[in-house]
Formats: structure tokens, sequence, C-alpha cells
């Protein structure tokens, strides 16, 4: 990745198009956005509203889109985007911002906002001004095949563990299966429960999959740092995958960037439509639960609520899924306040985790889930994200709370009749 | 100048000139926002794109409860002020009658008592705005020259309208030709700033309702 400003700018450039200029041309600059950003709202830092992040490829929009700026250019007007500008905002644009969208929802006059954002990262990236956390975690992802560095020996023993504790198969390179799961690294080495979950519902549903050993990985750190082309070439090798084995459709697992990633960029990134249907775990665990096919045997009392991934649910579109799930065994389910399309970013999506320099930041705004919990007074909270659920059990550890994060997946799976 | 030769001025190559302004500006910011165009889509769609987009147009007008409750007053003094304006610009007898020689239709008129009071509250709500716009840290943090600007030649035909109407300080022709100017300063300044909001907000709206409902999500 050579960076250069002239890139950066070129970068922006081709960000533009008609839905960011009727955004530009519409904001008022009424502050709204700010009030749906726990990185303003927890910090009450103005300069962390979110159309104030945008600002690069606003000029960019003014200078080169617009007459009159393009006069205004010629005279010397107007703000222009430099280098130490752009080195500026780097901390607003990546450390402050999760892509949540909630600013999105919140806009009166309509500006998809986080949008913008992710746009503003391609010109960052490209001009050299992105973390060194996601840098890093992009390379890995493009030289090794997962951002944590995971490889195909690590899924490999992680399988032969649940095979061994099991007596399971875990069905790999299968040509013709149906399904064709992806996996997050995080699933891999720190919730390997997965896969035991996701072996032992298909059991029970008889459901035909298969996990590919050259394309497993579902995370994509080119969509979080907003490098189109690195982000493309990982959706390619799925793609690669998924027609050697020849499946129908692939399996996005829990992981809120990864169906982002696969599902609604990924074949604008590579530029043509998908041979094969993309599903999220949760679509097709729901699918098969109105086949008649999940068959649950106990039902929990205790009191459960959900945690919306912002790239599952307000992003992503899968929002009544989980609550159909969760419904067939809590008794007790209760929904934060504001919740499903407008729930709260847990605080350290879009790549923030994987940037320490933003480690702080995502602790100190995680009060705003930590009020939303303090409202509802629940034993549990369940999720379908694993880093949504790493960051969550850092906050409560973080501010003194106890209550198990839960994967939906795995607590659907404990709660399944033996076949 | 005599002040009739200002009002017919005002009137005439005046208002002339302000509209070609008004009408051209509002014309080339839309077509060069359209020109763009944007790339097809090619995931496969959950929901429908247009119909979603459609709604966003309506819905976004007003914001969910726990929204409304941490911008109470930029929503409430937003509400005020453009229905304010709505009501004093399309609803005064005087000004239908000046729609009905430009687009050759009119429309039942509000009794002028209730327009000087609706001009009244607009007024008040206007400066309120302002206030709030230089104390609130984030919108003074976000405040540019426009929006000034487009504070000023909003508020602007209201006070001299408002004026005029009470026929205050001067004879009537003066003060008609000056809210008319006032007006035409309005039309010259609206395409070059935030204003142009008023006609953007629908392309802005149907995008992001499109963007979200072709997920499935309707925003």
């Amino acid at each position: 990745m050579s960076a250069s400003f002239e890139k950066g700018y070129n970068a922006l450039k081709e960000q533009v198009d008609s839905t960011v200029a009727s955004f530009f041309s519409s904001c008022v600059h009424c502050g709204m956005c700010a009030e749906a950003c726990l990185f303003y709202t927890e910090t009450g830092a103005p300069e962390r509203t979110p159309i104030n992040k945008t600002e690069p490829l606003r000029r960019v929009w003014e200078q080169e889109y617009t007459l009159f700026g393009r006069i205004g250019k010629l005279f010397g007007l107007g703000k222009k985007v430099t280098d130490e500008m752009m080195a500026e905002w780097e901390t607003l644009v990546y450390d402050s911002c999760t892509l949540c969208g909630r600013c999105s929802m919140v806009c009166p006059v309509g500006n998809d906002i986080a949008g913008m954002i992710r746009k503003t990262r391609e010109g960052m990236a490209a001009a050299g001004h992105a973390p060194d956390g996601l840098i890093g975690a992009t390379k890995r992802a493009v030289t090794i095949g997962s951002p944590m560095g995971v490889k195909l020996p690590a899924l490999q023993a992680q399988i032969a563990h649940v095979e061994k504790d099991t007596g399971m198969t875990i069905p790999v390179d299968v040509e013709g299966a149906d399904y064709m799961l992806l996996l997050s690294s995080m699933e891999i080495m720190n919730f390997p429960e997965f896969i035991e979950a996701v072996a032992k519902i298909f059991k029970h549903a008889g459901v035909s999959w298969t996990i590919s050993s050259e394309a497993f990985e579902a995370t994509n750190s080119g969509i979080q740092i907003g490098v189109s082309d690195i982000a493309a070439e990982l959706v390619q090798r799925i793609v690669d995958a998924a027609a050697k084995l020849k499946v129908k459709n692939v399996i996005s697992p829990e992981c809120g960037h990864a169906y982002m990633a696969i599902r609604w960029e990924g074949p604008n990134l590579i530029g043509k439509a998908f041979d094969f249907k993309v599903v999220h775990i949760l679509e097709l665990l729901d699918d098969l639960r109105q086949q008649g096919r999940l068959k649950v045997s106990g039902r929990l009392s205790q009191r459960l609520t959900y945690h919306d991934p912002c790239q599952i649910s307000r992003r992503g579109g899968v929002i009544d899924e989980p609550r159909n799930l969760i419904n067939m065994f809590a008794d007790n389910f209760t929904e934060m306040p504001d919740t499903g399309k407008m729930n709260w970013c847990c605080g350290a999506g879009g790549g923030v985790s994987s940037n320490e320099r933003a480690d702080e930041i995502r602790l100190q705004v995680f009060q705003r889930k930590k009020d939303q919990l303090d409202a509802i007074h629940v034993d549990g909270m369940i999720s379908a994200c694993s880093n949504c659920r790493i960051h969550l059990e850092d906050g409560l550890e973080e501010y003194h709370m106890d209550m198990p994060v839960l994967s939906l997946t795995e607590t659907l799976a404990e709660n399944l009749e033996d076949n | 100048m005599s002040e009739i030769e200002l009002l017919n001025w005002a009137r005439g190559p005046g208002f002339q000139i302000a509209s070609v302004i008004f009408v051209a500006g509002i014309l080339i910011r839309l077509v060069e926002i359209l020109m763009l165009g944007r790339k097809a889509n090619l995931a496969e769609a959950k929901g429908s794109a247009m119909s979603s987009g459609l709604r966003t147009i309506i819905t976004r007008t007003v914001p969910d409860a726990s929204t409304y409750k941490r911008s109470v007053f930029t929503v409430t003094s937003g509400y005020v002020f453009h229905i304010g304006l709505f009501i004093t610009i399309f609803l005064y007898a005087p000004h239908i009658l000046l729609f009905k020689d430009v687009l050759g239709f009119g429309w039942p008129a509000l009794p002028t008592s209730v327009i000087d009071a609706t001009a009244v509250v607009t007024i008040i709500s206007l400066v309120a705005v302002l206030v709030h716009r230089l104390k609130d840290p984030v919108k003074r943090f976000l405040s540019t020259f426009d929006d000034y600007l487009g504070w000023f030649v909003t508020i602007l035909p209201l006070v001299t309208g408002y004026i005029a109407f009470h026929r205050i300080g001067m004879p009537a022709p003066s003060l008609i030709a000056i809210h008319i100017l006032s007006v035409e300063l309005l039309m010259i300044v609206f395409p070059f700033t935030k204003l142009m909001h008023a006609f953007t907000l629908f392309l802005a709206r149907y995008y992001n309702g499109a963007i979200s409902g072709y997920r499935g999500v309707q925003s």
C-alpha cells in the first residue's frame, strides 16, 4: 500500500456521486447527528460530530464538483484539503467512528453520514492517514489470509478439537454442499464453540454444509480501513472458493462487518453479481425455524436482552430474525431502550477494535451501553457478532457490571432437542 | 430615483433579474448533482429501494421519540419557523395575488391577523435559532459564514414585510420596495447557500431511504 496525498485526493474524488452531492448540498448544520453518536454524547467533543468527520470529502466535492466551488478555487477561495488537514482528521475518521450508522437514521435532511465517512476512509487510507493497527490487520489479511494472522493449521486444530469433543464430523471442502460457512478469526481463536454450535444445529436440522480450506475467513479489513482494491481481493477469494466447491449459498457468521463486506459491498467491490446467495447465519436459522426444522428442549427463564450489531441490524437488515430465534428459547426477553435499527453501537466496530490508539475512547463511550443496560436490569445479553461480544465483555468488566454475553447461535444450539 | 421609481424597479427589472438567478441557480445545482449519477447496486436486494426512498421523504419529517428528546430545541424551533415561513409566504392574500400573476392560479388566504401573528412568532423563533447557534457548542463549531448569511436573508424579508404591513417609519411605497428587494436578495443568495436544502432534501431523503430499504431496513 504505497500512499500519497495525491492518491488520497483522487480516491476522494472517485467517491463523489449523486448521493454524496445531494447529502452535502442538504446539510444545514443543525447538529442533530452529534446527539446520535456515542462518540459525541459520551465525550461532549463538538469536533466528533459525525458530519464533521466527512469534511475532507466535503471539501473535495465542493472544489471539484460544484460550479461555484470551482470558480472559487480559481481565485484561491474556499477551503482546500491538504495533507496536514487529512492527518488531523485521522483520529476523527477512524478512532471516533464505528460506521454504526445511527447518525444516518437521525439526520433530518436524510444524509447517510456513515456512508460518507466510509467513503472518506477511502481517501484517508490512500493518503496514508490510517491507523497502524488497521494497516497491520489489512496487511495480514492479504498476505496470511486473516487479520489476526490465523492460518489454516490453526483452523484445522480447532476443528480437530471440536470433532474429538463432540464426535461430530466438521465437513471441509465438500463439493456440492448447499451451504459454505465462513468464520471470523475471532471465532476461530476465541470462540471455537461457535463452530461446534453450527455443526450441532445443522446436524439437528439436516443442513448440507461445508467449510472451505481456501477461503474460510469472513472478515474484511479492506472495508474497515477503506481500501476497496484489497476489500475486493478478499471478497474474490470467497467467490472463487464458492465456485470451486459449487455451493449455492455462502453463510456469513456472527460478525457485523463481515456481513456488510460479503452481503452488501461484495458484489459491488468485484463489479459482478454473485452466482450464489449470501445469507447471514441468523437469517438461515430463522428460515429453519419457520420450516419447523428446529426443536428446542428447554426454555430459559433469565431476563435476557439482545444487543443489535450495527452492521447486521441497522446497516444490514437482519432485525426480526434474531428476535424470532430468541423467543424460541427465552421466556423473559426484554428490549433495551433504543433498540433494533436505533440501537447504540457497542463502541468498537468499524475497525476501532483493531486500532490500539482507540482503546481508551472505546471504553469511555461504553457508558452509553451501560446506561441502556442499567435501564432494564437483565441477567444476560445475547448478541450475534464476536467483535461486539469481546468489546461488550471488556466494557462490562471496565464498568464492574456482571452479566454473561452470549452468542445467539451458541445459545440456540445449547437449547436444541437432542436428535 | 423617487420612491415610486424604486418600487417599480423592484417589481419589474429587479424581480426579473432575481427570478432568473433563482431559477437558473437552482437548476444548475440540481443538474450538477444528478449528472454525477450513481452506480447500480449489484448485491441482491432484500427490500424495495424505491418505495422505501419515497417513504423516507415523508417519514424523515418526524424524528423518533428518543431523538426528539435529545434535540428538543432544534426540532421544535425547526418546526415553528418552517411552518411560519410557509404560512407567511404562501397564505398571505397579497402574496397569493403575486403567485396568481406568475402561475395563473391562486388559492385561499388566511386572515391577515393570523399572518401578522405568525410573522411575529416566526421572527422570534428565528432569533432564538440564531442565539442557539451561537451558544450551542456543536452548532457553533459547525457554523460557517453560509449559516449566518442564510439566516440573515431569511429573516430580512420577514422583518421588512412586518414593517411594511404596519407602515412603520416611511411611506408605504418605500417600505414595500424595501420588502421586495429583501426577497430578491433571498432569491439571489438562495441557490448558493444551504438554503438549497429546500430542494435537495428530497433527493437526500430519497437516497437515504433507498440505501436502507434495499437492505430491508426502513430508515
